[in-house]
C-alpha cells in the first residue's frame, strides 16, 4: 500500500563514504546511476546507500502488513458478496506486497525475521496512517481509495529508482494498487451517492482521514546534504511537499465533485502559481505518533506480535537454516 | 424417473448445505487473514477463501434460479437457525493446527462431493461441480502438503497435530448428517448420497494420515444438528458480524 523515503531529521548525516571505501568506485557507482543503470544486489553499493534502502523498502513491507490490519477487519463485516470477495482480493495483494518487498530487502543482507523482529521492537516503523482507526465500513472505503491513491503517488515515483529488485517489485505492486484504487473509489462513490446514512458515513470517515492522509507523505523536506546525496543516488525521488502536490491536486477536485467536503477551509487551487494551499497539519501530532503515541500503535504492534508468537511453533517445525542470500523475486 | 416435488426440495436442501458450508468455512479462512504464521499462509488462506465464497455464490445462484431469494439477501439476513452448514465450519480458526487440519478434511470431502456431482442430472451443478473441482485441487494439496510436513516435522508439532485431528475428527464426521431427502435424490441420480461420499472419504483420508504416523480417533461420534439447524454458539456471533454493516441500511446499495 505505502512507501515513503520519509528522512528522519534526527538522523546524523555521517558523510557518504564509510571509513575504507574507495572513491573510484563510489564515482563508477554515481556514473552508472545516472546513466539511469539499475544497481543489482551483487554490485558494489556506498554502505549508506545499502543502510537506506534496507531502511525505506523494509518500512514499506511493514506498511503493507500492518496495513492489512485496520482493513481486514472489514473482511469479515462487508456487506455483500462483491465488495467482500473484492477486498479479500485487495487485502491478500497487500501482503502479496510485504513478501516481495521483504525478498527485495533480503537482497541487500537483512533477512525476513530480523526485520519483523526490528518492527515488533519498534526499531524499525511503518507508516504512521495505519496507526489510526478504521472505525466504519466507510474508513476502509476511504482508506481503500485516498490511502492507496497517495500510496500510488509515491510508488510510481519511487519505481524510477536505482536499486533493480525494489524498483521491479514497485512496479509489479504498482499494477496492482491501480485496482485498490479503482475499488475504494467505487465503494466511496457507492457511499457518497448512497442512502442519507450512507452519505454521513464517508463524509464523517473523509473528516476523520483527513489529517492523517496530509501527513502521509511526511513533512516538508529540510534541504540537507544527506537529503540531497539520497536524490542523486536515487533513493529519494522526489519531495515530499512536491508528492502532497501531486495528489491534491490528482484527488481534492475529484473528492469535491462527490459533494463531499474536507475539514480544511483554506483548501484551494492557486491559480496563479498552480499549488494547492492549505492549513499545515499539525506536525507535532505526526512526530508523536511516530513515536509510538498514536491511538492504534500498541494495539497493531500487539495483534502482530500474537501473530508472531502464535506461529512460531509452525516455522520451527518447517524452517530450514537461514540462507544469507535471498534470490530476487523481481 | 420423474422430477417430483420432493426431488426438487431434495435439491434445495442439498443445495442449502453446501453453500452454506462454503460460505461460513470461506468466512473463518478468511480471518487468518494479516495472522498466519507466514505470509504465505496468509495469502494462501486468503485464496482459498475467495474461492470459497465465490463457490458459495455460485450456489446461491444456482437456488435463485430455483425460486429462492438473491445470494446477498440469502447470505447475509438469515439468523443461525436458518443455516444449513455443519458444525465444522462454524468452530473459530483456533490455532493453525486445527485450521490446517480441518482446511484438509473438509476439501477432501468436497473435492469427492463435487466429483460426484460432475455426472448429476442436475445439469446446473454438474456444470459448476466441474469448474469447482479444479480449484479445490489446489486446497487438498495445500493441506495435504501442511499436514505432512508438520506430523514429521518435530515432535511439537506432530503431537499438535494428532491433538487437532481428535478435536476435529468428530466434527469432520458431522459433515456426512443425513439430510431429509437423500432417498430421492440418489433414485433419480442427482446425488449418490452422503452415506456413498462418506465412505469414499475414509477410504482417501484415513490412509493418507496414517502414512502421516497419526492415529484416527476411536469411537468418535459425528457431532450432527447442523444441517437441520442446529448450531454451535460461534454461528451467531459470526453471522452477527458478517452481516453488521449490510443490516444498517437494508434498502441500500452498497
Ligand atoms: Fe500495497
Ligand atoms: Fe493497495
Amino acid at each position: 500500500m505505502y512507501g515513503s523515503a520519509y528522512i528522519d531529521p534526527n538522523t546524523q548525516f555521517e558523510g557518504y563514504l564509510a571509513p575504507g571505501e574507495d572513491p573510484a568506485l563510489l564515482a563508477e557507482f554515481e556514473a552508472r546511476i545516472a546513466a539511469g543503470d539499475k544497481i543489482e544486489p551483487r554490485d558494489w553499493m556506498p554502505a549508506l546507500y545499502r543502510k537506506q534502502l534496507i531502511r525505506m523498502i523494509e518500512q514499506h513491507a511493514h506498511s503493507e502488513i500492518i496495513g492489512a490490519l485496520p482493513e481486514g477487519t472489514w473482511i469479515t463485516r462487508a456487506p455483500g458478496f462483491r465488495r467482500k470477495l473484492a477486498l479479500m482480493a485487495k487485502v491478500q495483494d497487500e501482503v502479496g506486497h510485504a513478501q516481495l518487498l521483504y525478498n527485495a530487502a533480503e537482497t541487500l543482507g537483512k533477512s525476513r525475521e530480523d526485520m519483523i523482529n526490528d518492527l515488533l521492537t519498534g526499531k524499525s516503523k511503518y507508516s504512521n496512517v495505519f496507526n489510526y482507526p478504521a472505525m466504519t465500513w466507510a474508513d476502509s472505503a476511504v482508506i481503500a481509495w485516498l490511502i492507496d491513491a497517495a500510496a500510488i503517488v509515491n510508488q510510481l515515483a519511487n519505481s524510477k529508482g536505482s536499486y533493480g529488485p525494489y524498483s521491479r517489485a514497485l512496479d509489479r505492486i504498482c499494477a496492482e494498487e491501480s485496482f485498490h484504487l479503482k475499488y475504494g473509489h467505487d465503494n466511496v462513490v457507492f457511499l457518497a451517492t448512497g442512502t442519507p446514512k450512507q452519505r454521513q458515513m464517508v463524509q464523517e470517515a473523509l473528516t476523520r482521514w483527513w489529517e492523517p492522509i496530509m501527513h502521509f507523505f511526511g513533512p516538508p523536506d529540510n534541504v540537507s546534504q544527506h537529503t540531497e546525496v539520497l536524490m542523486r543516488w536515487k533513493v529519494k525521488m522526489d519531495t515530499n511537499d512536491n508528492m502532497r502536490q501531486m495528489f491534491l491536486n490528482m484527488y481534492v477536485p475529484k473528492i469535491w465533485d462527490l459533494g463531499l467536503s474536507l475539514p480544511d477551509p483554506d483548501l484551494r487551487k492557486n491559480e496563479e502559481t498552480g499549488k494547492w494551499e492549505y492549513t499545515e497539519p499539525n506536525w507535532e501530532t505526526f512526530k508523536q505518533v511516530i513515536n509510538g503515541h498514536g491511538p492504534c500503535n500498541a494495539e497493531r504492534l500487539a495483534v502482530r506480535r500474537m501473530a508472531e508468537e502464535k506461529g512460531r511453533w509452525v516455522r520451527r517445525a518447517i524452517l530450514k537454516e537461514n540462507t544469507p542470500y535471498a534470490i530476487p523475486l523481481s | 424417473m420423474e422430477m417430483t416435488e420432493r426431488h426438487v426440495m431434495g435439491l434445495i436442501e442439498m443445495l442449502y448445505k453446501m453453500a452454506d458450508d462454503q460460505l461460513i468455512i470461506g468466512h473463518r479462512n478468511s480471518e487468518w487473514t494479516g495472522l498466519g504464521p507466514i505470509l504465505e499462509e496468509d495469502i494462501a488462506f486468503s485464496s482459498m477463501a475467495q474461492d470459497k465464497i465465490g463457490q458459495s455464490l455460485a450456489l446461491y445462484e444456482l437456488l435463485h434460479e430455483l425460486g429462492e431469494q438473491d445470494p446477498d439477501t440469502v447470505a447475509f439476513t438469515r439468523n443461525a437457525e436458518q443455516f444449513h452448514c455443519c458444525q465444522l465450519v462454524e468452530a473459530p480458526i483456533g490455532e493453525f493446527d486445527f485450521s490446517i487440519v480441518r482446511q484438509y478434511l473438509f476439501d477432501q470431502a468436497e473435492a469427492l462431493r463435487f466429483e460426484m456431482l460432475i455426472t448429476s442430472v442436475y445439469e446446473p451443478l454438474a456444470m459448476v461441480s466441474r469448474k469447482f473441482r479444479g480449484e479445490i485441487k489446489y486446497h487438498v494439496m495445500h493441506g495435504k502438503t501442511w499436514i505432512e510436513q508438520l506430523s514429521k516435522g518435530n515432535e511439537e508439532s506432530h503431537d499438535r497435530m494428532q491433538q487437532a485431528l481428535n478435536a476435529v475428527w468428530p466434527l469432520a464426521l458431522g459433515m456426512f448428517e443425513e439430510g431429509d431427502y437423500e432417498k430421492e435424490i440418489a433414485e433419480v441420480h442427482i446425488f449418490a448420497g452422503e452415506k456413498a461420499l462418506q465412505a469414499r472419504w475414509m477410504e482417501t483420508v484415513v490412509p493418507f494420515l496414517s502414512s502421516c504416523g497419526l492415529e484416527i480417533p476411536a469411537h468418535s461420534d459425528a457431532v450432527l444438528g447442523g444441517r437441520k439447524g442446529k448450531h454451535s454458539p460461534e454461528l451467531q456471533p459470526l453471522l452477527d458480524e458478517m452481516c453488521e454493516v449490510f443490516r444498517i441500511d437494508p434498502s441500500a446499495e452498497w
